[in-house]
């Protein structure tokens, strides 16, 4: 990546430039309370968690032979006229997207919303190859104009307030728009039309993909991705190689979850289900339909115990109920994937050198596992990776020395007593001669808030009272 | 969730023998006594043989959910050791302390020589709230009373690992002319998470103050909670910024509110 920001700074770093911003907690706050609010009250006479059961018991089965799902999928492609290419990683995945290009001898591309072609950062590589790339989701669209990258899996601009999306649209307009939702789309639908006028290629991602039908199947609420997808000459679809599902009967448990989890919506206003190119006769659609199929790091967690981390739909819901995504947006997490599945997913794809930090930013509260809509056990997958983060010897020295001594001190009774004897005095006349900010992390503690002195007289010094 | 099973449903409650034994917890043993012995008053009313549990240090939370598992063990045995002299409900006015011992204690020593010790060990233990809980027909006939607004903060571990929350709640029904304001941030962390509100301090004092400012938009005297961790937090930030709302540990009200 040209511009790293999970190499070149830590969480807390760039935690504390999003909560110095003074919108963002407020659009973050009122954007997800009301995905999750809508998801409470429209499942409201549906049996959710039954529905997350089946949904949980068919990514398992998936996961469990995951291969022979892909040998299937590509067949059922194969058999509808989809091209399938393969891509061990991110390189190799540009690699497939820009030669089909090239023999499409396209000069312009149009793109529906998608966090895989996130992940692999497509745009500078097709850009750099001197191709015209628009966002058509809304969202996206003002990321680019904007230089920026998505925060939030499903709300790319959830950190962004109605007058600064304004601001965005008014410089390409080279007018002041007014501050009018309905206005402003319009003002986009009107550039992003020319632009689905005028491309050669479509690229989108998939939500799911089909193995019993080679079938892509996108979930949008803008009808961008269906322009994207049926209007240039040639269509490819990036996905991870997890993203597959067995049948379509599957699909009728997995559209309402991620419907659901994701905007608390039953179903979106555009379904598309995209099962090969043009057919002879038929008026509509692709000339040419590429399936890219995405590992980058995702074969290797198999037969892991991160192995349920394959089972994520990209919905979003987890950071939706994050409190700690809730202050500081989904940029502070330095990667692709913000929140409590970014956490778990930036050090297993990234590696644990520069996202080994991620899992430590979470306060465990554990609200992402029963928002799941496929019940991944995110707070355990957490304390795993900060399991191994020690287990590796990768915790930095001070860490590790004051857990020795803590320990060390705390495993035996009267060590405890007394240790925490001379530690309450030794605080009392810190605090007493106002320098309780100089002890280590109590200090770092109490900037904020007021640190508790230990009581003079701890419980296990009172003796017997009468009851 | 990890590994249901009847530790947690005895966490819930259930069929109590008369004694129990009164786990104080390292932070209600070092910083707040005082709650401990509210919670000692509170059974005690309850008909209770109360015996405090001596010897014991802590459930060796912050060390496991950093991911140091070999340290919080030998914490944790401390703890089980003592524990293991003891009979009767295991009682811990900590909601997340009860949690870990109930919930994860099995996991800690599985293969450890005193894995047995810890399973049976777990199965004793219950969150205070859901003892009193299962006492509310004394609470009503004492006669309790504590004029004012009440919010209540959910502790995450106690809500969503020992999935409590209908059963503090109940208790501070049972108090007179205390007004239970229900807030729509009660179910949201207040940002503690141990090791975490010293590594990102400024996210976690933001995550309080969102809890406490929708405490005092809705104007409540006191914000309750039954987790010293939650309470250390909040009450540390209110401190901070405004003096309001008190914040105490339900103990502490029953306590204020007559139950000794």
């Amino acid at each position: 990546m040209s511009d790293d920001p999970l190499t070149s700074s830590t969480f807390a770093e760039r935690s504390r430039v999003q909560l110095a911003k003074p919108f963002l907690r407020q659009a973050v706050a009122r954007a997800t309370d009301t995905a999750v609010h809508d998801l409470r009250v429209r499942f409201a006479g549906h049996d959710y968690d039954g529905l997350r059961e089946l949904g949980r018991e068919i990514r398992a089965d998936t996961m469990a032979d995951l291969d022979g799902f892909l040998v299937k999928l590509t067949d059922a492609f194969a058999a509808n006229g989809v091209q399938v290419h393969y891509a061990a990683d991110a390189a190799e995945a540009r690699a497939h997207i820009l030669r089909i290009c090239r023999e499409a001898d396209a000069t312009r591309v149009v793109k529906v919303k998608s966090m895989a072609t996130e992940e692999i950062d497509l745009n500078p590589a097709l850009v750099a190859d001197g191709l015209e790339v628009t966002e058509t989701d809304l969202g996206e669209y003002v990321v680019q104009l904007d230089g920026d990258r998505p925060s939030h899996i499903i709300a790319p601009i959830i950190h962004k307030t109605r007058g600064e999306v304004r601001d965005s649209l008014s410089r390409v307009a080279g007018r002041e728009l007014p501050d009018d939702a309905s206005e402003l789309t319009g003002f986009a639908r009107e550039r992003l039309r020319d632009a689905f006028m005028q491309a050669d290629v479509g690229i989108s991602g998939a939500n799911f993909a089909i193995a019993e039908t080679g079938t892509v199947v996108l979930v949008t609420n803008e009808g961008n991705g269906r322009m994207c997808t049926s209007m240039p000459r040639v269509h490819i679809a990036l996905m991870g190689i997890e993203r597959v599902i067995p049948t379509l009967e599957d699909l009728s448990v997995m559209l309402p979850l991620i419907t659901g989890a994701g905007t608390g919506q039953l179903i979106t206003s555009y379904v598309s289900m995209l099962s090969g190119p043009r057919g002879e006769g038929e008026p509509d659609g692709p000339e040419a339909m590429h399936v890219v199929l995405l590992d980058n790091g995702r074969r290797a967690l198999l037969g892991t115990e991160y192995q349920e981390v394959l089972h994520c739909i990209r919905c979003g819901a987890c950071q939706n109920v994050c409190p700690v995504y809730r202050q500081v947006g989904g940029h502070a997490y330095g990667w692709v994937y913000g929140g409590p599945i970014g956490a778990v997913l930036t050090p297993l794809f990234r590696g644990t050198v520069d996202g080994g930090e991620l899992p430590q930013a979470s306060s465990l509260c554990g609200a992402c596992d029963d928002i799941c809509p496929v019940k991944i056990p995110l707070h355990d997958l957490l304390l795993q990776l900060r399991r191994t983060r020690v287990n590796d010897g990768a915790a930095p020295w001070r860490e590790r020395l004051a857990a020795e001594l803590w320990a060390w001190a705390w495993s035996s009774p009267w060590r405890y007593r007394l240790v925490t004897r001379l530690g309450g005095g030794a605080m009392r006349v810190m605090a007493a001669a106002g320098l309780m900010s100089s002890l280590g992390p109590l200090g770092r503690w109490a900037r904020g808030r007021t640190l508790p002195l230990p009581a003079r007289r701890p419980f296990h010094t009172r003796g017997e009272r009468d009851v | 969730m990890i590994g249901v099973g009847v530790c947690a449903d005895t966490a819930r409650g259930g069929h109590l023998p008369n004694t129990v034994a009164l786990f104080p917890t390292c932070l209600g043993d070092l910083v707040t006594p005082d709650t401990v012995e509210h919670a000692q008053d509170a059974l005690g009313a309850c008909g209770l043989d109360v015996r405090p549990v001596r010897g014991g240090t802590c459930c060796g939370q912050p060390a496991f959910n950093a991911g140091f598992h070999d340290q919080a063990r030998r914490v944790a045995r401390a703890s089980l050791r003592a524990l293991a002299q003891t009979t009767g409900t295991i009682v811990v006015p900590a909601g997340s302390c009860a949690a870990m011992m109930s919930r994860h204690w099995v996991g800690l020593f599985a293969g450890d020589r005193d894995a047995e010790l810890a399973r049976h060990v777990a199965g004793r233990v219950v969150e205070f709230s859901a003892v009193l809980a299962t006492h509310l027909d004394v609470l009503e006939r004492r006669h309790l009373s504590w004029p004012g607004t009440a919010g209540y903060h959910d502790s995450c571990h106690m809500l969503r690992e020992l999935r409590l929350s209908g059963e503090p709640r109940a208790v501070l029904g049972c108090v007179r002319d205390l007004e239970l304001v229900p807030l729509a941030s009660a179910e949201r962390c207040c940002g503690f998470g141990g090791t975490f509100s010293v590594r990102y301090p400024e996210v976690s004092v933001a995550m309080a103050d969102s809890k406490l400012d929708d405490a005092r938009a809705r104007g409540v005297d006191v914000l309750i909670s039954a987790d010293p961790g939650c309470l250390m937090q909040l009450g540390g930030r209110a401190d901070r910024t405004g003096k309001t709302p008190r914040v105490i540990h339900i103990a502490t009200l029953l306590h204020e509110a007559g139950l000794r």
